[in-house]
């Protein structure tokens, strides 16, 4: 049974590859030139604002024209997560007092963090949303707001994130991006289509399932780096 | 044009500099910090050759979160590079 299920998927796998690469022409090159909006490169710069309404072209290959292989690129850092999270998460005894920092940090630090913490993260939500407009996306918005965390983290004695609610917000999103992968090939035959209007250039609400798709990014990469720098800072150092 | 030269170039030698002093510092905490540095300067370099995309993911992974990850771990292991590394292989 298991043979057959294998031979079927390999024979499903093949037919689709096989179909892929007869509409490439053998050895011709398709990438670079300077032709106008014939070659792969040059159509990406002369086609995007027309067809997706994007101003940030970087944007527009990243998750529109090659949104699968982001989909791919979310997936290592989850993995790179989950296997740091497996080696070294412990839970921690009843009485036990991890020292993550040796002395308490001074009420200037703590003042401090305490108020650039919100504009940092307001930093960060403003480069994800506007990831299709302005330079920036999901990755980005979510490293400045795990920076963010990590000031917190250091100068605070007793903040912790929850674990519980890292994976949920994490679980969520990288859910949500595959559903509107789904919800693209349901309705057009093609991942990652281009569901809701395009809409107008320049526009917040414009651009597709761009914005979307880097407000999911945005909050997965920034609840994964969070928890590992919270699993690294909670290691207890050796004596 | 002539400005931005000089300032192409005195960046370009801090970040080479930098780069050799974290291969030659044995205190690795100074050589953790002085990669942070390359990491500030490369950031500057992408943004003054209009790559501000990857100058913000630079800024942010490079800078902060590579530099803090190094530091936790020179706190976890030993903070001098020993002459010989074989007794820093026993610890483990």
């Amino acid at each position: 049974m298991k043979k057959v299920f294998v031979i079927l998927l390999l024979i499903i796998v093949g037919y689709f590859l096989a179909g892929t690469f007869n509409l490439i022409p053998f050895g011709e090159n398709r990438i670079a030139g300077n032709d106008q909006g014939e070659k792969v490169a040059s159509y990406y710069l002369h086609n995007t604002k027309e067809k997706t309404s994007v101003a940030n072209v970087v944007t527009a290959i990243v998750v529109n024209y090659r949104g699968f292989d982001t989909l791919g690129e979310v997936t290592v850092l989850f993995l790179a997560t989950t296997g740091l999270g497996s080696i070294l998460f412990r839970r921690k005894e009843d009485d036990e007092e991890v020292e993550r920092i040796n002395k308490p940090s001074s009420s200037l630090v703590t003042t401090g963090s305490r108020i650039l913490f919100p504009l940092i993260a307001l930093l960060g939500i403003y480069v994800f949303i506007h990831g299709h407009l302005t330079p920036g996306g999901g990755f980005q918005g979510g490293a400045i707001i795990a920076t963010g965390f990590l000031l917190m983290l250091l100068s605070y004695k007793n903040f912790h994130a929850s674990h519980k609610a890292l994976t949920w917000v994490e679980s969520l999103a990288g859910i949500s991006f595959v559903m509107i992968g789904f919800w693209g090939l349901i309705s057009s035959n093609s991942f990652l289509q281009n569901i809701p209007e395009v809409g107008q250039l320049n526009q917040l609400l414009s651009g597709g399932v761009i914005p979307v798709i880097y407000i999911a990014v945005g909050f997965k990469v920034a609840a994964e780096l969070t928890g590992v720098l919270d699993i690294l800072l909670n290691i207890k150092p050796k004596k | 044009m002539l400005t931005y030269v000089v300032i192409f170039s005195i960046l370009a030698i801090l970040l080479i500099a930098s780069a050799l002093y974290a291969i030659i510092q044995k205190d690795l905490l100074y050589a953790v910090i002085s990669t942070g540095v390359i990491s500030l300067i490369l950031s500057v370099f992408f943004f003054l050759m209009q790559a501000p995309d990857v100058a913000l993911t630079e800024a942010a992974i490079g800078i902060a979160l590579t530099t803090i990850i190094f530091v936790i771990t020179i706190r976890n292991t030993s903070r001098y590079e020993d002459e010989d590394s074989s007794s820093n292989l026993e610890r483990f």
